[in-house]
């Protein structure tokens, strides 16, 4: 009995592991910010996720358990809002989009607020500088 | 959204107490399966005098296993697009047209989106009309489709629930 618990629990923590290492990964693979942005913070709520939910199963308490509602709540919460400020300070700053992502449909958009990445548009429209 | 509150805290009040009176193994395991148990039968007796939240609770469930089933899938996408040398996303940034009114919707759309792996919401026009999405797997370059996906299946089961 108690060996079960502890394998199925190991599974839990293995795979959350993993879902981390490849995240890890991910930031020096993915070609540009805004990828490493959207696949990346997921990856390491997921991974954060199934950590905890073998921690808990591990555990089999109730104390335990409560607290570790409590952290993946939390999680789901913050990540995605940290995520999309950083992305939307990003774009605001020109950072460079990869050059095969089709970027038609935010084109006015970006205009409007005056921060079209460089590759874009021609030099002279803009004051900033490219970093 | 009340009856929510005070079903959640009677339930744990329930919970509490009949494990106090009952003489059974208290574990994780025992107590949420309490606590699902009393809320359930919560849930049944509200039939007779709240219909439009006894319909709504199968839903969020329901949704809740939706945004599970799509959190793992597109989490194992992405995670074999890493590990395998070729990249094969097709990133580009799409104008979602919103039927999300209210400003708590759209953060909820707007926080379901970014929590999917390969979706990230990076903007919202200043009339809260469009939301810019950033995807990285545009299959074919077809836009249409993806927003459609969105539309069906997020947008459309949030605003089941909440109104």
């Amino acid at each position: 009995m108690e060996s079960w618990v502890e394998i199925v629990s190991a599974i839990f923590i293995y795979i959350g592991v993993i879902f981390l290492v490849i995240s890890s990964v991910g930031i020096i693979r993915l070609p540009d910010f805004y990828i490493r942005m959207s696949a990346i913070t997921k990856a390491a709520t997921l991974g954060i996720g199934f950590i905890v939910t073998g921690i808990t199963i591990y555990f089999n308490e109730v104390v335990i358990m409560n607290k570790s509602i409590t952290i993946i709540l939390f999680m789901l919460l913050t990540s995605p809002v940290a995520a999309h400020v950083i992305a939307r300070a990003a774009f605001r700053n020109r950072v460079l989009f990869w050059e095969k992502t089709i970027i038609e449909e935010f084109k006015p958009y970006l205009k409007e607020h005056g921060a079209m990445p460089e590759t874009n548009v021609d030099k002279a429209d803009l004051p900033g500088k490219k970093q | 959204m009340k009856t929510f509150i005070v079903h959640f805290l009677l339930s744990i009040t329930f919970t509490s107490l009949f494990f106090r009176m009952v003489e059974v193994p208290y574990h994780a395991l025992s107590a949420a399966l309490t606590f699902l148990a009393a809320f359930f039968v919560l849930w049944l007796c509200i039939f007779f005098f709240n219909r439009s939240y006894f319909k709504k609770i199968p839903l969020v469930v329901s949704f809740f296993f939706y945004f599970l089933k799509e959190l793992i899938v597109a989490s194992l996408k992405v995670a074999y697009d890493i590990i395998t040398p070729i990249h094969y996303m097709k990133p580009g940034v799409i104008a979602l047209p919103l039927d999300a009114n209210t400003d708590a919707e759209i953060t909820i759309l707007a926080n379901l989106i970014s929590l999917t792996p390969g979706t990230l919401s990076i903007d919202v026009s200043e009339d809260k009309k469009i939301l810019y999405v950033h995807a990285i797997y545009i299959i074919d370059g077809d836009i249409e489709r993806l927003k459609m996906e969105i539309k069906n299946g997020f947008e459309k089961k949030l605003l089941a629930i909440t109104r």
